[in-house]
């Protein structure tokens, strides 16, 4: 094997699978909204620092700004955009979020949404405490974060 | 953001990362990419090559020896330091690796990462100077063994230099340990930090008022004679928006004296 500035990835985002030719350069969070057209996960910060970003990688919460598209050759990616089991129904955190008002212009939503998704994938009982730790990497500039810990605490049991 | 134009690759073995490191110049290692992928982004290094150590099994894991000594792999994430069974036989590093910002940074920011990068705010390298760790470093022809105290060399510098890897740190057994900082909002970065350890001699190490971690040997095993210490320091911390230098000085006692509470506590 030797260093490229490109290569072929075959990555798996909400159970589909995608074959594409990616320059070493590319941020994961490029690959998913430019060349794959997943424009749910968003950038905020692109520093690391606020999570809109987040997505779920291999099972593990990370914020796809701060990985390669190469690095993920191989890997099993979930969106904001394969939450919903259906079209037109709501992910019961969806739901929650909807109904207790814990987004107002939207922008860390799908991070928020994939936070608590990993939280309560992990701890589907998780506390108060665990929630506002696992929440800690997503910035909110509207809410004030009380009604998305309790819109979080609605689904958690 | 676009980076500027990169090569990649991922070796599967310490041996193949070393020769693509001595391979090029401008090559780094890449693990969890926490620190580097926003230096790259703010073109404050531009390396030509990335080597990621993400696939290389030799660079991870925790084993326990029975006489209590732990061995870390350079690549051990965050989360699985204070996941792993092993390590709660040193519970401060599990205790540490917690507070390391936030559930996606903790996910792929690595042991080996967070000491290389020596960011004097990190919170690892004055944890692994108060409990005497062990760096190993593997070279293109030879392995050898820095203490932490020698492995820190300057802001972004330490022991392990071009073309080497960071492979292991050793940890010894121990339990009375402590840890204490002031940061920028909870689990945020570090304005002062201060780690200390009481098996066998008193060690403190005092984070972000060098470019290194400051080690203190105190006279005695308590508060005041640790204050005393780092008073005898004389520090002479930076001043910036979060802290002038004098109050990173204050800081430093309480922190310090906070650390060996701590320890002794558990002692
Ligand atoms: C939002 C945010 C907040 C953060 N807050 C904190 C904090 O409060 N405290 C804290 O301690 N850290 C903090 N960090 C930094 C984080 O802990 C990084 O993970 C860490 O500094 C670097 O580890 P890494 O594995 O990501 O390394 P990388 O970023 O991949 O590498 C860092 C440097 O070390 C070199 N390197 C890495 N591994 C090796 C090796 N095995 N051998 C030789 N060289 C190597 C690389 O070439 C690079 O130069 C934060 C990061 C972010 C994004
Ligand atoms: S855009 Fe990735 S953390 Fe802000
Ligand atoms: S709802 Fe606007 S940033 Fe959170």
């Amino acid at each position: 094997m030797e260093p490229q500035t490109s290569q072929t990835i075959t990555v798996t985002v909400n159970g589909e699978t995608y074959e594409r030719e990616v320059e070493a350069r590319r941020l994961l969070i490029h690959f998913i909204r430019d060349d794959l057209d997943l424009t749910g996960s968003h950038v905020g910060c692109d520093t690391g620092n606020c999570g809109a970003c987040s997505v779920i990688y291999n099972g593990q919460l990370v914020k796809s700004c701060m990985l390669l598209a190469v690095q993920a050759d191989g890997a099993r990616i979930e969106t904001v955009e394969g939450l919903a089991p259906e079209d037109g129904k709501l992910h019961a955190l969806q739901q929650s979020f909807s109904d207790h008002h814990a987004l107002q212009c939207g922008y860390c939503t799908p991070g928020m949404l994939m936070s608590a998704k990993a939280l309560l994938d992990a701890n589907p009982s998780a506390s108060e405490e665990e929630i506002r730790k696992g929440l800690q990497g997503n910035i909110c500039r509207c809410t004030g974060y009380w009604n998305i810990i309790d819109a979080v605490k609605a689904v958690a049991r | 953001m676009l980076l500027r134009e990169v090569e990649y690759v991922r070796p599967s073995s310490l041996d193949e990362a070393l020769r693509l490191l001595a391979a090029d110049d401008g090559a780094r290692p890449l693990a969890g990419g926490q620190t580097l992928l926003n230096v790259m982004k703010a073109r404050a290094a531009a390396p030509d090559v990335l080597v990621d150590l993400n696939a290389i099994e030799e660079l991870k894991g925790i084993d326990l020896a029975p006489n209590g000594t732990l061995t870390i792999g350079a690549m051990t994430t965050y989360t699985e330091l204070l996941e792993a069974a092993e390590t709660k036989a040193r519970p401060i590093l599990g205790e540490v690796a917690a507070t390391i910002a936030d559930v996606q940074v903790r996910n792929r920011g690595t042991i080996g990462g967070n000491v290389c990068s020596n960011d004097p705010t990190n919170h690892l390298p004055p944890l692994m100077v108060a409990l005497g760790a062990e760096m190993v470093i593997a070279g293109a022809d030879a392995e050898r063994t820095v203490k932490a105290e020698d492995f820190f060399l300057g802001v972004y510098l330490t022991a392990a230099g071009p073309g080497e890897v960071l492979t292991k740190i050793r940890i010894p057994a121990g339990r009375s340990d402590g840890f204490a900082a002031v940061t920028i909002g909870a689990d945020g970065t570090c304005i002062v930090n201060a780690a200390a350890s009481l098996n066998g001699e008193a060690r403190v190490a005092i984070g972000c008022v060098a470019a290194v971690p400051v080690l203190i040997r105190p006279g005695g095993r308590d508060a005041d004679a640790v204050r005393d210490a780092v008073r005898g320091a004389d520090l002479d911390p930076p001043s910036d928006v979060h802290a002038s230098g004098e109050y990173r000085r204050h800081l430093a006692e309480v922190v310090a004296a906070r650390a060996i509470e701590q320890a002794s506590a558990r002692s």
